[in-house]
């Protein structure tokens, strides 16, 4: 219990000081949105919608910095995390919850299948270390070593413009509503594979290498060679005995990726122009749109935590080790 | 007299096909019997494990058997070779007439299964037929019978000490009641107090059971209280092998003379200290300390 709590503890703190560091940050930097708002559409305000533009962004400069603060952490658990002024003065937590499910849909999906098939096969690698299956490793390798948006661009050329099988950018057809039906699914999968197919050929010969290097340690400890003693089945030794060992790093691993998911997708939304929350921090960067930035910080700042979180209670879950400190 | 024979291992050699090839098991004969403890004794590296494993078809690539063959008389009358077996046939014939207890108290248990999993692994691999309530109580009566208790079946391995970690793995060897029991230094790890337990342990399981056991060691003093007959090794070789009061009272061999000598004596004169020829650099060393 007080391992739970001191954890708790942990995390609360961490998500305090992202949270603070989020709200100085903007601060620090030369200007306000204000004036970049006004200097992109210069003269075209007049001086009282500057007025009502400043209150609305809450830059009435009479309060101090400390009231600022706690302003700040009220609108924060308010949900409001001011407004976009690169999309049309529309609500952050609007403009960002329109983006998220794409990336989180598309990465998440692609980061699962990618941990689940590259441990896999890295198993099965490892436990047959010195056979042909070791031939894999270079080619996985390889094709993780090739700059992403090179590969983006090959799978476009290849499977899109020259046989047309995917379409080669946005995540549904143009001029169709978002909606639940089967046709819209159906488009989704289509746009999606491309990008989800390369992010998942870029990021499985980490997963593989990695599985592969662990199992080879693990399957020189004794319990290994007990289990072989004892006559169990070949199955059985790979997955209860050294499997199970050897994923243990390469849980936390998958954890750190999911933490970046909502982050580190940029190249792949670029290259597949994909309406999810990777370009929009890049738009947001490149029209100065500072609101946008902020709430996407702290969007990744928070996934990044509840990663690790989940990464904490897997791990405790699957070795009783780290649960002794329970005691 | 053969059908007192258990195991008999004719001219078994193993190499390691490493540069240059590595004979660790060469041409050994060896024969153990009906419900003897048979001691291995020899210095690290001189192939004791090795063989052991070979035995057991345990052994791990870069390690070849290149010649020999292990033939294991079972109670029902039956002679199995052991290198004609197919890996079914193996994996049906390991535990259940052969076990074995490790070297490594400390990793011979999986550290993320609890106990109770590990020694019902081996009913659910050779008793398919058991229900999994007599799993469970089986198990707990055998973690019983070493002292551990059946309350431990859901303790993971990090939860034990040293000494509770070799009993567990004594009372799996015994879960199928095998007819030998290969025992690779299980008592290396351990305070003399725990190990002194663990031998009486396993002295008085097989008085009950009646099993064999080779036990491989190189505590020859320990050897020549426990076993029936010890079987003296060096660089793959069997230099040696005699009932334990014949080997202590007569050595043949130069080398297990020297062996028997380099252990200190409680009485008696300060002995010389044996090492094998070659520039001493220990010596000039300390030496130069002053």
């Amino acid at each position: 219990m007080r391992f739970f709590l001191r954890r708790t503890a942990f995390y609360a703190f961490t998500a305090w000081a992202a949270i603070t560091i989020n709200f100085f940050l903007p601060r620090m930097m030369k200007g306000d949105p204000v004036s970049a708002y006004l200097q992109k559409n210069q003269g075209r305000i007049s001086p009282e919608a500057i007025d009502s533009l400043r209150t609305l962004f809450g830059l009435d400069s009479t309060k101090s910095l400390f009231e600022q603060y706690i302003d700040y952490w009220q609108l924060l658990f308010s949900g409001d995390l001011g407004r976009s002024f690169s999309k049309g003065l529309a609500p952050v937590t609007d403009v960002i919850a329109s983006a998220i499910p794409w990336t989180v849909g598309l990465v998440g999906i692609a980061t699962v299948i990618s941990f689940v098939v590259g441990t896999s096969i890295g198993a099965y690698i490892g436990w047959r270390r010195g056979s042909k299956a070791d031939g894999i490793v270079p080619v996985a390798t390889f094709f993780s070593t090739v700059p992403y948006f090179w590969m983006g661009l090959i799978a476009i050329a290849i499977f899109s413009t020259t046989l047309g099988w995917f379409p080669a950018s946005h995540a549904y057809d143009k001029g169709t509503q978002p909606s639940f039906t089967l046709e819209f699914a159906g488009q989704v999968i289509q746009h999606g594979f491309l990008p989800a197919l390369t992010l998942v050929i870029g990021s499985l010969g980490g997963w593989i290498l990695g599985m592969r290097n662990m199992m080879i340690t693990v399957l020189d400890e004794d319990y290994v060679t007990v289990a072989q003693a004892k006559g169990l089945k070949p199955s059985r030794v790979l997955v209860n005995y050294a499997a199970r060992n050897a994923s243990l790093p390469q849980l936390s691993s998958f954890a750190m990726s999911l933490g970046f998911i909502v982050g580190g997708t940029l190249v792949m939304e670029l290259v597949f122009s994909y309406p999810g929350a990777g370009k929009l921090l890049l738009d947001a960067t490149t029209a100065k749109d500072y609101p946008l930035m902020q709430g996407l910080f702290l969007v990744i700042t928070l996934t990044v935590l509840v990663a690790n979180i989940l990464a904490d209670v897997a791990y405790a879950i699957l070795d009783p080790r780290t649960r002794q400190m329970e005691a | 007299m053969t059908t007192d024979d258990l195991l008999t291992v004719s001219q078994f050699s193993v190499s390691y096909d490493v540069t240059p090839p590595v004979e660790a098991v060469r041409d050994v004969s060896i024969t153990v019997r009906r419900g003897e403890i048979l001691g291995l004794a020899g210095e690290s590296g001189c192939g004791k494990t090795t063989l052991a494993y070979g035995i057991q078809r345990l052994l791990k690539p870069p390690a070849v058997i290149t010649s020999g063959s292990a033939v294991f008389h079972d109670e029902s009358g039956d002679d199995i070779d052991i290198n004609t077996m197919d890996d079914a046939q193996m994996r049906a014939f390991r535990w259940e007439k052969a076990s074995m207890v490790f070297q490594g108290a400390m990793n011979a248990l999986n550290p993320i299964i609890t106990i109770g999993a590990q020694l019902q692994d081996v009913f659910s691999t050779h008793r398919p037929a058991m229900t999994r309530r007599d799993r469970k109580l089986e198990s707990g009566r055998l973690l019983d019978l070493v002292g551990v208790g059946s309350a431990r079946l859901r303790s993971y391995p990090h939860e034990l000490s040293g000494g509770m970690r070799q009993r567990v793995m004594i009372a799996m060897a015994l879960a199928l009641k095998p007819q030998l029991m290969i025992m690779d230094e299980p008592t290396t790890a351990l305070d003399v107090l725990v190990q002194r337990e663990i031998i009486e342990q396993i002295s008085d399981l097989r008085a009950e059971f009646g099993f064999s056991v080779i036990f491989i060691t190189h505590d020859l003093p320990l050897l020549l209280e426990i076993s029936d007959r010890i079987a003296v090794m060096r660089e793959g070789r069997i230099v040696e092998i005699d009932t334990a009061r014949n080997l202590y009272q007569n050595p043949q061999n130069d080398y297990t003379r020297r062996l028997l000598a380099s252990f200190p004596s409680l009485t008696g004169e300060r002995g010389g200290f044996v090492r094998r020829p070659g520039p001493s650099t220990l010596a000039t060393d300390a030496g130069g300390m002053f």
